[in-house]
């Protein structure tokens, strides 16, 4: 039952690759070509975008500068496969990355919410330095 | 192979440490002088709750030259950050963002 849980609940990725800046005027088509795999897969892309052509920390394939795409992908895990698949069969596609993001951002929303009830709370107490003491106050009035 | 961290000029490459005066403290002693670092982890105080690893400006401050991720007990970093800029100092090196060497 768990495992229908989690196989139910969208995952949210991260993918970067790099492609080859010779071929530069086809990185959109390219981005559209990837797009459209991860769409027959049923998932979905939440965000595209092209973060430019920059300098390589270290060559690959004797390339030193390259195209970066950021793509943001929802969906089950299953077009990920696939979408890999394509990238490591490209050769422009110089290098990927895909990152699970979706546990990670769960986590640090979490942090921030409590963060924020936290601070909230301080506020409300105001001048009373206890908060117990502020309720038990309130207790006893009624 | 020791990388000695704490004798590399200030203000050279990695500026991983910020400009006020106070963080560090010099201590007279034997061979050179020692530079104590405020042990505060910057993360915690801008209250990071993610590290991208696209954040390339930011991870350049925990690389010194070398290409090596700073240590802990120089950056200060609290261990929970420290792992995420870690972690994120590796994908950026897989994606080409960051060196693994420099040389």
């Amino acid at each position: 039952m768990f495992r229908r849980l989690v196989l139910e609940t969208k995952r949210q990725y991260e993918v970067v690759f790099i492609v080859d800046p010779t071929v530069d005027d086809e990185v959109a088509r390219l981005t559209d070509n990837f797009k459209q795999v991860v769409v027959d897969q049923g998932g979905s892309v939440t965000k595209a975008e092209t973060m430019g052509k920059r300098q390589l920390a270290y060559e690959i394939l004797h390339k030193k500068e390259g195209t970066f795409v950021l793509m943001e992908i929802e969906g089950s895990g299953r077009e990920i496969a696939e979408l890999e698949r394509r990238m490591r069969v490209n050769d422009r596609v110089l290098r990927y990355l895909t990152v699970r993001v979706d546990e990670d951002r769960r986590r640090a929303e979490k942090l921030k919410g409590r963060r924020q009830a936290k601070a909230s709370k301080r506020s409300a107490a105001g001048s009373q330095p206890r908060r117990g003491a502020v309720e038990f106050a309130d207790a006893n009035g009624e | 192979m020791s990388a000695n961290y704490e004798d590399r000029p200030r203000g050279g490459g990695g500026g991983y440490d910020s400009d006020d005066d106070q963080d560090r403290r010099s201590m007279g002693g034997r061979g050179g002088r020692r530079i104590h670092r405020r042990r505060v982890c910057r993360f915690c105080i801008d209250k990071v709750d993610l590290i991208d690893f696209k954040d390339v400006r930011l991870l350049l401050n925990y690389l010194p030259e070398r290409g090596k991720i700073l240590p802990r007990r120089i950056s200060g970093n609290c261990a929970t950050h420290q792992r995420m800029l870690a972690e994120a100092i590796k994908r950026a090196r897989n994606i080409a963002l960051l060196p693994y060497t420099t040389d």
